[in-house]
């Protein structure tokens, strides 16, 4: 692994690491049955150059921002690898977002390139926020059909206008290295401006827990431009000459098989595929004839008594040998985050020398703020703070639950245009996370539920209530408002959070089948994991604020009064 | 060769059989997350199926953002 103590920057970092690995393999992209590609360290180098030669053709300068929307493959790699190198700011957005999302976030990132796939970009092109975007001056194309007409972008293997290689652009800790949008597609986008310095810092403190060497693969499954992908899927490996496996399909088999194929040492996943695993292998366990059954049992029973201070992987691997050649044999932990993960599904892993690293996180804090170490296993808890993390618990109630707050050199500097909301979650230093929580005698951090208003969905997507209003806008009645039920009547739990629309009708309007059906059918018009739940009715004017802005916290103390089960009509 | 109509058909009962709902409950503009309270992975499993029954292959990012079944239909049809 690098010494990151002594560099400044990602793009410093990545430098040294493809000379340093130079014919260790760095990337295997897989599609279906097919392998693609495999790329040894110095061919990711070479195929980087062309890309930031473009970059620096098209006076791409240091500190200008270049998005990329990709799918996990190769050239998101390649893409931010060529960024970096130039000096440039990285904007990674989620590919799975609506095209008029995706513009309504490179307009506000200010992003002068994007770098983007044929399949999204033809999405893209045509949507009518193209013309919102005024400062994107340039858009790579990737896996573009030959003879197309790209609509304005270029093809990613564009030649070069100048020979000779680009030239290595050096950036500072305190420098932007990417803006990183953790929610906030409507109204209020949030993208957190993090420094070449967080990603340093956490990578070191990562790495410290779960290390990566020349040999061992990272799956690649979570989105790329999600935090954690990021981290563990990208710099983390790298700065250990370690390998990235990209698949380019997520279909549950070809996964399953790429355990076995690649002998995947490391997997990211949120709870929502960790609960299927669970699912699909105790499907496998039960169907088991009884004596063997019996037999498989007392083995999970013999592993889960000796590794109860800490993991045995060559004792796990050899007692419930079939169970770990299902994932390849190699896999030394799975890691989930993106949302919280019930601790029986953690538990069940573990039982079968499986561990998983949960922990907790949020972009705002780099990628995680604490991290289970394994000493011993807690399916509990969310694990102890990462080394170089202060979490302190403020404002805790009888019971020794309050608000989870941070201080750390991975924390953001801020939201990028947002002085105010910048101010009001990092104070003091201290990074207000909006989630409650305490800590038990041993250090561990145990979380119960959010007082902020937002819900984080099974699948890691977090939704904050005012960015679906917009699909409600002009819905015929006097007033509505989007809320996260939780946060009307916390439930001290973190999983299962729902939406609710809370409505003020018209005087004598009622809630026909009509209004409903029209409700139904805006709901629908959001992706599936944005939508609400249901409809809670207010009888008075919603409490409006000088500017006529609704005061949702005023509203949301008198519908804590009303009773949730009778309250909330399902949708 | 298949009308579209048809193509939707077969989606309607595969998916029917494949969720272990009854036949003739699902209707093309129906949102197959809402209806059959599916995830996103479910949905990959089903596509399989599907790709399986027609013959075709249909990359991930095809279905992207799709959740009707006659959309899906449409884009299985374009392919056939």
């Amino acid at each position: 692994m690098l010494d990151l103590s002594k560099y400044q920057s990602i793009g410093g970092a990545l430098k040294d690491a493809v000379e340093v690995f130079a014919n260790e393999t760095c990337l295997i992209e897989a599609d279906r049955e097919r392998e693609n590609l495999r790329l040894t360290y110095r061919e990711f180098r070479d195929r980087t150059m062309p890309v930031a030669r473009a970059l620096q053709d098209a006076r791409f300068a240091a500190g200008d921002r270049a998005a990329i929307i990709m799918s996990n493959q190769s050239k998101w790699l390649i893409a931010a690898n060529a960024i970096f190198y130039s000096g440039g700011v990285l904007v990674p957005l989620d590919y799975k977002l609506t095209a008029e999302e995706q513009w309504q976030l490179l307009k506000h990132s200010s992003a002068r390139v994007l770098i983007t796939e044929y399949p999204i970009w033809r999405q893209l092109s045509v949507a009518t926020g193209r013309a919102t975007a005024t400062e994107l001056q340039m858009v790579i194309v990737t896996e573009a059909p030959i003879d197309t007409d790209l609509l304005g972008g270029v093809r990613w293997e564009i030649p070069s206008i100048q020979t000779g290689e680009p030239e290595f652009r050096s950036r500072t800790r305190s420098d932007t290295a990417t803006i990183v949008y953790s929610s906030g597609t409507g109204g209020r986008p949030k993208g957190c401006v993090m420094t070449h310095e967080n990603y340093l810092e956490q990578c070191v403190a990562l790495t410290a827990l779960y290390s990566f060497a020349p040999g061992m693969r990272y799956l690649s499954i979570l989105p790329t431009n999600h935090a954690i992908d990021f981290m563990v899927g990208f710099f983390g490996p790298f700065i250990c000459g370690a390998a990235v496996v990209h698949l380019r399909t997520l279909r549950p088999e070809y996964v399953r098989e790429a355990f076995v194929k690649y002998k995947i040492t490391y997997v990211s996943l949120v709870p929502l595929v960790l609960k299927n695993l669970q699912k699909g292998l105790q499907a496998r366990f039960d169907a088991l004839a009884p004596d063997k059954r019996k037999v498989f049992n007392a083995l999970v029973a013999v592993n889960k008594a000796l590794t109860k201070l800490r993991p045995l992987l060559g004792l796990s691997r050899l007692l419930l040998r079939q169970v770990h050649e299902a994932f390849g044999g190699e896999l030394r932990a799975i890691i989930v985050g993106g949302a919280f993960t019930e601790p029986e599904t953690l538990q069940f892993f573990y039982n079968l020398g499986i561990p998983v690293a949960n922990g907790y996180g949020l972009t705002e804090a780099g990628t995680a703020i604490t991290v289970n170490d394994l000493k011993p296993f807690r399916a509990d808890t969310v694990g102890k703070p990462l080394p170089g993390m202060e979490v302190r618990v403020v404002h805790p109630d009888a019971n020794g639950i309050g608000e989870v707050t941070v201080r750390s050199k991975t924390v953001m500097s801020g939201y990028l245009n947002e002085p105010e909301l910048t101010a009001e979650t990092i104070v003091d230093g201290w990074l207000m996370t909006g989630d409650l929580g305490c800590f038990d005698l041993s250090g561990h951090l145990q979380l119960f539920g959010r007082k902020k208003n937002m819900i984080v969905t099974e699948e890691g997507k977090n939704i904050y209530p005012e960015d679906v209003e917009s699909v409600f806008e002009s819905l015929p009645v006097k007033e509505f408002c989007v809320f996260a039920a939780n946060y009307i009547w916390p439930q001290r739990s973190m999983v299962g959070e729902q939406l609710i629309l809370a409505i003020h009708l018209e005087p004598g309007q009622s809630l026909t089948a009509a209004l409903r059906q029209e409700i139904t059918a805006r709901n629908n018009r959001l992706l599936n994991y944005k939508r609400v739940h249901g409809i809670v009715l207010v009888k008075e004017d919603f409490p409006r604020t000088a500017s006529m802005k609704i005061k949702r916290n005023v509203l949301v103390e008198r519908l804590a009064k009303l009773d949730r089960s009778s309250a909330v009509l399902e949708l | 060769m298949r009308t579209v109509e048809q193509t939707t058909q077969e989606v309607l009962d595969l998916a029917a059989k494949h969720f272990k709902v009854a036949q003739g409950s699902l209707a093309p503009d129906d949102d197959f997350f809402k209806k059959l309270g599916i995830n996103s992975l479910q949905t990959l499993e089903l596509l399989s199926r599907l790709e399986n029954h027609f013959g075709i292959e249909l990359p991930d990012y095809e279905v992207q953002g799709v959740s009707d079944f006659r959309t899906l239909a449409s884009r299985i049809q374009s392919r056939l």
